[in-house]
């Protein structure tokens, strides 16, 4: 790994200070962009951890019964934390890597990375959750603006993710056998006022709600409403792990089985 | 350059150490803690986990600046203070958890770790929380057998040898 200067402060202000300095990098939990800095993909002057930060890590519950996660709390935190508030996402953040890469990553991390084949921007996206950073508030439909690609603005930092609990939610993920990473992996989160469904792994522009899902099931919360439906190819990633068509048809096999899971 | 203390197996230790410093480069050179082993260096295997915390890291995917402060056990921490084999390791020599040995140090801090969440855990369970430790020999269900005999259940039913 090539050298960077590699700062640690233990408040917002600080980092946020020290990200306005040129080529400077938010590190988060780092189990994306340690071995992205080792193969030199990218390579900031300075990176500041945000790991010492205290204030923007935990779980909370609001009086009015959101659920509120600091950027800064890791996977594991979340499994654990949650659990009893949220379980549709305490059990995607327990399926995320494995144990050691679950006691460092970070929710916070892995949404300002927004990769495509990420877990939690479905759940973001799939519970309407709003996006806090150090200078706003930013609704998840708005966040997500393809793949890797966010409405952050450099050196902005994600404080706090707050997600409307839902009366029942599922994520369902067909892993890809090698990275383990979600081939394609889909949320659905019922609410009171209709059902949203979040897919992500299959589309060149990184996460989407299915619309079309999202009415049927609005009307009838069962795997059946969606007999009808399919899910165009167009714009779905093909790679040597799937075709488009093969993403296509997974979106649809997962939403219902989220809806199993979730009924 | 910055100065970094943390605590290692019990005992406070000091180094300089430059931004990119890993953990593991920390344990390995720094501290001469040779156990810690680097795999693949793209935390893929988990030959490099120890305890950061309490919690399972991967010691190549981790600063060591980032670990300024905190309480860091490795393999070396394992054994019994009077040197002998800790019990999660005489049941890895026990029941044949190994066979090169190259992943050995990773699987039994993921499996310390295991344990102290889950003392009982089944043998579905083990093999789910090491899907992050990969071992070459492909000696799977010996490291399984060994772990479900250390947290004091029957291993006969553990499949094959």
């Amino acid at each position: 790994m090539y050298n960077f200067d590699l700062i640690r402060p233990s408040t917002l202000e600080e980092a946020v200070k020290a990200l306005g300095q040129d080529e400077a990098q938010a590190l988060g939990g780092g189990q994306t962009l340690i071995p992205t800095l080792k193969q030199r993909l990218a390579m900031p002057e300075t990176l500041v951890s945000l790991s010492g930060i205290d204030a923007i890590k935990g779980v909370c519950v609001h009086d009015d019964g959101r659920l509120s996660i600091g950027g800064g709390t890791t996977h594991a935190t979340v499994a654990r934390e949650a659990a009893a508030h949220y379980p549709g996402l305490a059990a995607l953040a327990a399926s995320i890597g494995d144990p050691a890469v679950r006691a460092r990553g970070t929710i916070g991390g892995s949404l300002a990375n927004n990769d495509p084949s990420a877990c939690y921007p479905a759940a973001a996206l799939g519970s309407g959750a709003t996006i806090v950073t150090n200078a706003r508030e930013i609704a998840a439909d708005d966040y997500f603006q393809g793949m890797f690609t966010t409405a952050l603005d450099d050196g902005e930092i994600i404080t706090e993710v707050r997600f409307p609990v839902p009366e029942a939610a599922a994520y369902q993920k067909f892993e890809q056998p090698a990275s383990r990473f979600a081939l394609v992996g889909v949320f659905v989160a019922r609410y009171a006022d209709g059902v949203r469904v979040a897919v992500t792994g299959a589309s060149e522009e990184g996460v989407f709600r299915w619309s079309e899902a999202e009415a049927a099931l609005s009307s009838n919360f069962a795997a059946d409403a969606l007999k009808d439906l399919s899910v165009p190819a167009d714009g779905m990633i093909g790679d040597l792990h799937g075709t488009p068509d093969y993403r296509a048809h997974l979106v649809k096999v997962l939403t219902g089985r989220a809806v199993a899971a979730a009924s | 350059m910055t100065s970094v203390t943390m605590t290692v197996n019990g005992k406070s230790v000091s180094g300089e150490v430059e931004g990119r410093t890993l953990l593991v480069d920390f344990l390995r050179e720094g501290q001469g803690l040779t156990g810690t082993h680097v795999g693949c260096d793209t935390s893929q295997c988990g030959a490099c986990v120890v305890h950061v915390d309490g919690e399972p890291v991967k010691a190549c995917s981790i600063f060591a600046a980032e670990a300024d402060g905190a309480e860091v056990t490795t393999i070396e921490g394992m054994a019994n203070p009077d040197g002998s084999l800790g019990t999660i390791q005489q049941a890895f020599q026990d029941h044949h958890g190994l066979q090169c040995g190259f992943c050995t140090p990773g699987m039994v801090m993921s499996a310390a770790a295991l344990l102290q969440e889950n003392p009982k855990p089944s043998e579905a369970e083990i093999r789910d929380y090491l899907e992050g430790n990969i071992c070459r020999c492909t000696g799977y269900h010996n490291i399984v057998k060994a772990i479900m005999a250390a947290s004091g259940q029957d291993v006969s039913a553990v499949a094959a040898e």
